[in-house]
């Protein structure tokens, strides 16, 4: 707030990158968090892709590492089914709490908004501080509970009780618990910081009706963050109690485990604890996608120098969604004895609500017609989160009717569907996102021939991944096995395809290495002769046509840009250039 | 560069609104959703169990590790028909039977005594009477406190929230009061689903007492500098710490009804 | 608060406030004698969370200033309230076969 003003170029290193207030350097540090974060939770599920093809067998390499970290766990270099749900669970949650949720809003909502906007900062400089190191607490919590004796939370990322309290014997669960109350406090002062820098700190001339949908995206997901994680943290509090004050909150009357009474006096409800967490999560997934929504349409009306095809349908379909999707959630629970009525009223709303994302695709996919593209790196992964999303989104579709969904559930048509939405989805847009800004925030370009070498293998092993799980899951492979079906006499012919699943995952981690050394080299290269012009990309929105790139400190403008015209006005008939920037007042 | 981020005290002209007032009242609607949660979790408890399971704890299944599942319901069944006739009444005339099962169950305590309760949080009832009382009132004191300052008068505004401060203390030790003696009789988060609900329902509610303490202690001590220097935004404060504060009562209007009387 | 803050405003507010203090107080004791009525469970239920939403309501209106407030937070405050009671109506309606046994008295 008004105190930060006073330090120029004199502040500690401490204070400039560590304690730093400005909404660069804390959107730099949430990147850096997931994206290690994301790197990890990918580790772990290489070592449950190794098991699933090759169960029972050591792990090669770094086999004896697991047996030293897990003892028994990995007896032998083994991936024991203990260790595949520890494992399990925790890609799970590192992927989307501490990977993707941190990365799409903590790093690229920081980064981007305000400059976008025309703010000089987040309206709550401190809190979007404290968010940052919240969340790196609930990082460390949820990190170091895979040094604990038994392991972390076995339990899926889901957590359902009673398995989740009944595993007293170790303490993971409960690590995962209060690490989850940590990171959900940090979205939820980041949601409030989002909302109120949005709403209240729009440049002179920023309608809402000219906000890139990038930002449009983001309102929408702090919303949903805002009125939906309240409840999973209230959730998370009560599953704590059941734990270690013995409530029983979710432990039914006359439970047994093991062939003896549960200890618990009982009366809980099991299934109130999935309405909570799907109260939570099903927002959840909207908040994983609409931000790379938000970026892929920032990337393709850049690149195909066209406007936005439809851009207030677009904004009224994110609204309608953001509205719809807390009315959902017990999509997930149709298993759970719930009654024609209410069945049928959650069907309804789940065929309604894919509705609002088709008409935004479709916009998306119109927008391309008749526009003179550039094939560059962002727009390559930009447009292959089209069709990506598109595969993701209609395998859905059976999911929301009780019908299909009843065979369907808990089997790898689920993992293959959400994971159409999540990895070549979101993560394509990510990184669409990441070769898109680099410029804004180092002032030089990546390179683009490893980024092509990063584009296309990612490409062909996502779908060498996630394809074949859509095809073992109608055949009846369950999820969670960490024998990938083996024992299973229905999975016979198709169980080559865990062969094909896990070899194409190593492939897709060989392919990030090009992206890795893109990364480090271009943050450590000299610039270039003629490099480091404001607006590489010949941009439209202020973030470019009114900052330096990179941008000069605290503050963001020299002056406070004045918006005159919507966001993508690309090759306006009679104009002189192809892009007439979000602050070019009308020449009349 | 400097960073003067506006409408801190200013209100945004097409919206009206200080960036503190705007993010409080945020706060505040997911505070709402949070306790939401715990009403909700209420609601499905209490409509989960008869009354007397809910209040005081089921009866232990007679347990046989042998018997299958369906044994297992049909005995959860038939005990909870023995106390169905007691729920009729939401009275004090459980059959001795019921109570004495109860006070053999919940192990070791002087449970005996309030055998013919209602619901063990009832004899604490006068306590969070008073509470409730004490909390309206520090609500008042708040805004009393605020309209001082838009008076200008900085002695009284102290005086408002120190007897704030003050009455937020005699909340906690009312609340220490009534726990302690709810433990002396044997009473635990794992006692029932109602008490479990009380007790984590209560105690994170005094923790937003306890937070407020923190903040109303900050501005009315070191805090109070910016008086001087910024009245705007100090006032701004006082009201953004006062929304929390009535919110803060709010709950506690909803939660001394919903655990102690119903 | 509405926009005049002027002392004579301010002290019309002060009075105001206390009026509703007296309301709260009222509502409290009434709320307390009314659960000991001999009354079926439903209507000690429905007159107990009526008076707490009166109550409520006063301190939003009044001590909160909802009454006067911008329109932008009473419409975030609505969204909010709508998605409160699906939190509030769903998880119950959805296993009321299995509840119904215990809801009627
Ligand atoms: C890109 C590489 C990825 C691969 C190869 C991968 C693979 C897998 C596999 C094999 C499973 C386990 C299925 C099972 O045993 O039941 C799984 C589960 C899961 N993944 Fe991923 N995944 C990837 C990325 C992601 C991302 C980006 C997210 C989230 C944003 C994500 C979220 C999840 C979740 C929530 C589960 C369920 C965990 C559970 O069963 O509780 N994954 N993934
Ligand atoms: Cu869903």
């Amino acid at each position: 707030m008004a105190d930060d003003a006073h330090h120029g170029h004199d502040e500690s290193f401490l204070r400039k990158y560590i304690f730093s207030t400005d909404h660069k350097v804390i959107g730099i540090q949430y990147a850096l968090g997931a994206l290690v974060f994301l790197l990890f939770g990918f580790t772990l599920v290489m070592l449950m892709r190794w098991s699933m093809a090759n169960p029972n067998q050591a792990v090669p390499f770094i086999g004896g590492f697991l047996e030293t970290l897990f003892g028994e766990d990995a007896q032998g270099g083994v991936i024991t089914p203990q260790l595949y749900n520890s494992f399990g669970a925790m890609h799970g949650t590192i992927m989307v709490f501490l990977g993707i949720v941190p990365l799409a809003v903590g790093a690229f909502g920081n980064y981007v908004v305000p400059l976008q906007i025309g703010a000089v900062d987040m309206a709550f400089p401190k809190l979007n501080m404290a968010s940052v190191w919240v969340y790196f607490v609930g990082g460390v919590v949820m990190f170091s509970s895979f040094f604990i004796p038994g392991g972390p939370a076995k339990s899926g990322w889901t957590s359902y009780a009673p398995l989740a309290v009944i595993d007293a014997a170790s303490a993971g669960q409960t690590f995962w618990l209060v690490g989850m109350i940590f990171l959900i406090t940090s979205s939820l002062l980041g949601a409030v910081n989002f909302l109120v820098t949005i709403i209240q700190l729009r440049a002179p001339g920023m309608t809402w009706m000219r906000l890139p949908f990038f930002v449009w995206a983001q309102f929408i997901s702090s919303f949903l963050l805002l009125l939906a994680f309240p409840p999973l943290e209230a959730a998370g509090v009560m599953q704590l109690m059941d734990r270690v004050a013995g409530t029983s909150f979710f432990m039914p009357t006359g439970l047994v485990v093991s062939g003896e009474a549960y200890s618990a006096v009982g009366g809980g409800s099991p299934i109130l604890w999935q309405h909570l967490f799907w109260f939570l999560a099903h927002p959840e997934v909207y908040v994983l996608i609409l931000p790379a929504l938000g970026i892929v349409a920032e990337i393709i009306a850049n690149n195909s120098r066209k406007p936005l095809w439809g851009y207030r349908s677009m904004v009224y379909s994110v609204i309608f969604l953001g509205f719809m999707s807390f009315i959902v959630w017990a999509h997930h629970m149709f298993l759970t004895d719930m009654g024609v009525i209410i069945s049928a009223f959650f069907q309804t709303t789940t065929m309604i609500i894919s509705i609002p994302s088709v008409i935004i695709i479709t916009a998306l996919i119109i927008s391309l017609w008749g526009g003179s593209i550039r094939f560059n790196t962002p727009m390559l992964f930009a447009l292959a989160f089209l069709p990506m999303f598109g595969i993701g989104g209609l395998t859905g579709l059976p999911l929301g009717l009780s019908g299909s969904d009843i065979p369907l559930h808990d089997t790898y048509y689920v993992i293959g569907h959400f994971h159409y939405v999540v990895a070549p989805g979101t993560i394509f847009a990510m990184f669409a996102g990441i070769y898109f800004w680099f410029p804004k925030i180092t002032g030089r370009k990546m390179n683009e021939f490893l980024g092509k070498l990063h584009f296309y293998p990612s490409f062909i092993f996502m779908n060498g991944i996630f394809f074949p799980m859509l095809i073992q899951g109608i055949a009846g492979v369950s999820r969670r096995l960490y024998d990938g079906g083996e024992y299973y006499e229905f999975s016979e012919s198709i169980l080559q395809l865990n062969t094909v699943m896990t070899h194409s995952a190593f492939g897709l981690l060989l392919a990030q290495i090009p992206f890795i050394i893109n990364f480090v080299w271009t943050i450590f290269r000299k610039t270039r002769e003629g490099e480091g012009t404001r607006n590489p990309w010949d941009a439209t929105t202020i973030e470019w046509t009114d900052a330096d790139s990179p941008p000069m400190g605290h503050g963001n403008f020299a002056v406070v840009p004045q918006v005159y015209r919507a966001a993508y006005e690309y090759s306006v008939p009679g104009s002189d250039k192809d892009f007439t920037p979000q602050s070019e007042p009308d020449s009349k | 560069m400097s960073v003067e981020i506006p409408y801190i005290t200013e209100p945004r002209p097409d919206t009206g609104l200080t960036l503190a007032k705007l993010g409080v009242w945020l706060f505040l609607a997911s505070e709402v959703m949070l306790f939401g949660a715990f009403f909700s979790s209420y609601v499905v408890l209490r409509a989960g169990n008869t009354w007397q399971d809910f209040a005081f704890g089921p009866a232990p299944v007679v347990q046989d590790a042998e018997s299958d599942e369906g044994d297992e319901w049909a005995e959860e069944e038939a005990a909870s028909d023995e106390t169905e006739d007691a729920d009729e009444h939401a009275g004090h005339d459980h059959s001795a039977h019921d109570a004495s099962a109860h006070a053999a169950d919940n192990a070791g305590s002087g449970h005996d005594d309030h055998a013919d309760l209602h619901s063990p949080l009832q004899t604490a009832i006068p306590m969070a009477t008073f509470n409730t009382i004490v909390l309206i009132t520090s609500s008042v004191t708040v805004v009393l406190a605020y309209a001082s300052l838009l008076l200008n008068n900085l002695g009284r505004f102290r005086f408002y929230f120190g007897l704030t401060i003050a009455l937020a203390f005699v909340f906690l030790g009312v609340k220490y009061v009534e726990y302690t003696s709810k433990f002396a009789h044997g009473y635990f988060p794992a006692t029932s689903p109602l008490l479990a609900l009380y007790f984590t329902m209560t105690f994170l509610h005094v923790l937003h007492v306890i937070g407020g303490i923190v903040v109303l202690a900050y501005l009315v001590g070191p805090g109070t500098k910016m008086w001087k220097t910024n009245p705007a935004q100090f006032t701004g404060r006082i009201e953004a710490v006062g929304l929390y504060w009535h919110f803060v009562d709010l709950v506690w209007i909803f939660l001394f009804p919903v655990l102690y009387l119903l | 608060m509405s926009h005049d803050h002027s002392p004579e405003a301010v002290k019309k507010e002060v009075r105001v406030y206390l009026g509703v203090f007296g309301a709260l107080l009222v509502g409290t004791i009434v709320t307390v004698l009314a659960s000991y009525l001999k009354v079926s469970t439903a209507l000690g239920i429905f007159i107990a969370l009526v008076i707490a939403t009166v109550k409520g309501s006063l301190v939003a209106c009044f001590f909160m200033h909802l009454r006067s407030e911008k329109i932008m937070i009473l419409a975030f405050l609505l969204l909010m309230l709508v998605f409160f009671v699906v939190l509030m109506i769903l998880p119950i309606g959805m296993q009321m076969d299995t509840f119904t046994d215990n809801i009627s008295p």
